[in-house]
């Protein structure tokens, strides 16, 4: 205990070498328990992208293929699911609802996404949370858009502002559905989810738009007027994909079965927490350089700290010295190092958890508003824990070189005060 | 003289005694016999490089001797090793170098207080009316410090302070034996004669045996012994 007393001591006496030691180390832990947070947060996010949804149907393609297309807009479906295929599945007792999906088209680099009212009911992301909107509602005419908080954000669009929908992905000129504009009905909250990045339609305004097109552009000669159309019946031959609810869990399976063996049609039906988790062990690769990385921080800061005692060594000579001739065995010297060392650590993980604490309290609903992700503020995880420990104790350990270069020049040294 | 032969009264011995630094140096220390009585106060002159330092380091059993026997107090602490030996120093002895002694953090009551942390004995005999902290403030008063100084660092303070703090620190807890390295070289003359008063008079009471080595043949009529250093070696 006296030796931690007079650790202390002869700490606070270089105080400013320790400060800056201990800020390195508060830092680097903060950065260590950051990027560990972000990442279990990130990947709790990424698989809450889409709850509440028991399956998702769509042409036969791979899993992850299927999930990037429908979910995350990236990439094209191969083929289209018949009306006829998507009735007959929804006729199934299992079925508690099915939102069908129509992708295709763009407004300004956004996918829009032809779908019905129940969409914005059934669609749950994080911990089933509903969608909510900020502004406006549904869309309930026909050539009413619903769009997601980051469309509204970068292109500044408000309630009842008018949007073109352009034929497919990029941006060609002539190409756009300009004969029929939109109205922005409602806009999202953030919900940290590619729905952010939606502009959602009914099915029926996907096929109105569609209506003087043939293969992939327009027809020639005018066209029916907005008006003309909404006076159609208007009825999608055709769908990309589809969300379903089945009544029971249990039965997902059955229906997963029915789908996959379809005979009319080849279809795929994915359990998307499945399809997430295994899209998620495509990007783990950059989540362990990110750990990698912040490790590396934390052990550039432990050997700053024994690069700092190792030159305040030469001039303690006497400090060692005078501790000998009072009767402090060199093994008193060592433990006044190694405890030195070990303080420095604690005192640099101590600071280090709290300052993330202090960062998520400050810092989390400005991230949850930015990027829609949320960030836990709980206590440390068992392993986050034992890290910690392992922290100290490799600081500790980072101790033994100096200690025992101490220990070895106090034994050499003796009584005679070197200077 | 052979160990087997001095006097009960003799607080330090040394027989027969070799040591060298490293293997093969040219500097060699070689003492055939010498004794120290208890309660004696011995001046050890030599020139600087004649061993003084190393003379002490054994004395005190900071480095022990290749060959022969040294006892203190009774003990043979040639025989001792290790942890033993280092207790044995913070419990027998009180060491005065000639200049920075003190840890540079702490007050000097700290510094006063230090080799009690590793010596139970010493830390009881000065517990004997209370708190240690007691027993070094009175012994810096006594060797004028007043208390307005006690709760300062050792760097705030003028090197003859610094040096008195050192006589505090060797003397806390009455412990058998005062060894000091030329601790008047760093002062004037003026405070030399003073210093040596106050180390003479506290040594006194405190009952100790005081060792000074010093190439200041001036201090010699103060000491009940001279000795010349190189008059011990063994001659080659």
């Amino acid at each position: 205990m006296a030796v931690v007393r007079l650790a202390l001591l002869s700490l606070w006496n270089r105080r400013l070498t320790g400060l800056l030691a201990i800020l390195a180390i508060t830092l680097s832990v903060t950065l260590f328990l950051g990027v560990e947070r972000v990442r279990i947060s990130a990947k709790s996010s990424f698989a809450d992208t889409i709850s509440g949804t028991d399956l998702i149907v769509g042409a036969r393609a791979g899993d992850v293929q299927l999930l990037l297309y429908s979910v995350f807009r990236i990439g094209n479906a191969t083929r289209n699911i018949t009306m006829q295929s998507l009735h007959e599945i929804s006729a199934r007792p299992e079925v508690a609802w099915v939102i069908p999906l129509s992708l295709g088209d763009s407004h300004r680099g956004f996918r829009v996404l032809g779908t019905t009212p129940d969409y914005f009911e059934h669609y749950r992301h994080r911990n089933r949370q509903p969608l909510t909107f900020t502004s406006g509602g549904p869309f309930d005419d026909l050539f009413d858009a619903v769009i997601g908080a980051d469309v509204a954000a970068q292109l500044e669009y408000r309630l009842d502002d008018p949007i073109v929908v352009q034929h497919g992905i990029g941006s060609l000129a002539g190409q756009d559905h300009d004969d029929m504009p939109f109205r922005v009905a409602g806009i999202l909250a953030k919900t940290g989810t590619p729905v952010d990045r939606t502009v959602h339609v009914s099915l029926e305004a996907i096929e109105a738009i569609h209506i003087d097109w043939q293969g992939g552009a327009r027809k020639p000669g005018p066209g029916l007027s907005a008006d003309q159309v909404r006076n159609l019946r208007l009825r999608p031959a055709a769908v990309t994909a589809a969300m379903v609810g089945v009544n029971s869990k249990i039965e997902t399976f059955t229906l997963q079965r029915f789908v996959n063996e379809y005979r009319q049609e080849p279809l795929t039906a994915i359990l998307p927490g499945v399809a997430l988790q295994e899209l998620w062990s495509l990007v783990s690769v950059a989540e362990t350089a990110l750990s990698v990385v912040s490790a590396m921080v934390l052990l550039t800061a432990l050997l700053g700290m024994v690069t700092m005692i190792l030159t305040t060594l030469n001039e303690r000579r006497r400090e060692m010295a005078i501790l000998r001739s009072v009767g402090a065995r060199p093994r008193t010297v060592f433990g006044l190092l190694v405890s030195e060392a070990g303080l420095l650590t604690l005192a640099g993980v101590a600071l280090g958890t709290g300052l993330l604490y202090l960062l998520l309290a400050v810092l989390r609903p400005a991230i949850d508003a930015r990027f829609g992700l949320h960030l836990a503020i709980e206590a440390p995880s068992g392993g986050e824990a034992i890290s910690l420990v392992a922290i100290v104790a490799a600081g500790c350990l980072a101790g033994f070189l100096p200690a025992w270069r101490a220990y070895r020049r106090s034994l050499a040294d003796g009584m005679t005060i070197r200077l | 003289m052979p160990a087997s032969d001095a006097a009960d009264g003799d607080i330090l011995r040394f027989a027969d005694v070799a040591f060298s630094w490293r293997q093969g140096d040219a500097f060699r220390l070689e003492i055939e016999g010498f004794a120290v009585q208890r309660g004696e106060s011995l001046l050890i002159m030599g020139p600087s490089g004649s061993g003084k330092s190393t003379f002490l380091s054994l004395a005190c059993g900071i480095v022990s001797p290749e060959r022969g026997e040294i006892a203190v107090a009774g003990a043979t602490i040639s025989d001792l090793r290790g942890a033993a030996l280092d207790r044995f120093r913070a419990e027998h002895f009180g060491i005065i170098f000639q200049m920075f002694n003190l840890l540079p953090y702490g007050s000097i009551v700290d510094n006063v207080l230090l080799p009690l942390i590793f010596a139970r004995e010493r830390r009881s005999r000065a517990s004997y009316d209370g708190d240690p902290a007691e027993e070094a403030r009175r012994l810096l008063a006594r060797l004028g410090l007043e208390s307005a100084l006690h709760r300062r660092s050792a760097p705030t303070l003028s090197v003859g302070q610094q040096q008195r703090v050192a006589v505090a620190r060797a003397l806390i807890g009455s412990p058998a034996v005062v060894i000091a390295d030329e601790p008047t070289s760093a002062l004037d003359r003026d405070h030399q004669q003073a210093f040596l008063d106050l180390l003479f008079e506290e040594a006194e009471r405190a009952g100790a045996t005081l060792v000074m080595v010093s190439h200041d043949a001036t201090m010699a009529p103060r000491f009940q012994r001279t000795v010349e250093l190189g008059s011990l070696m063994r001659q080659n």
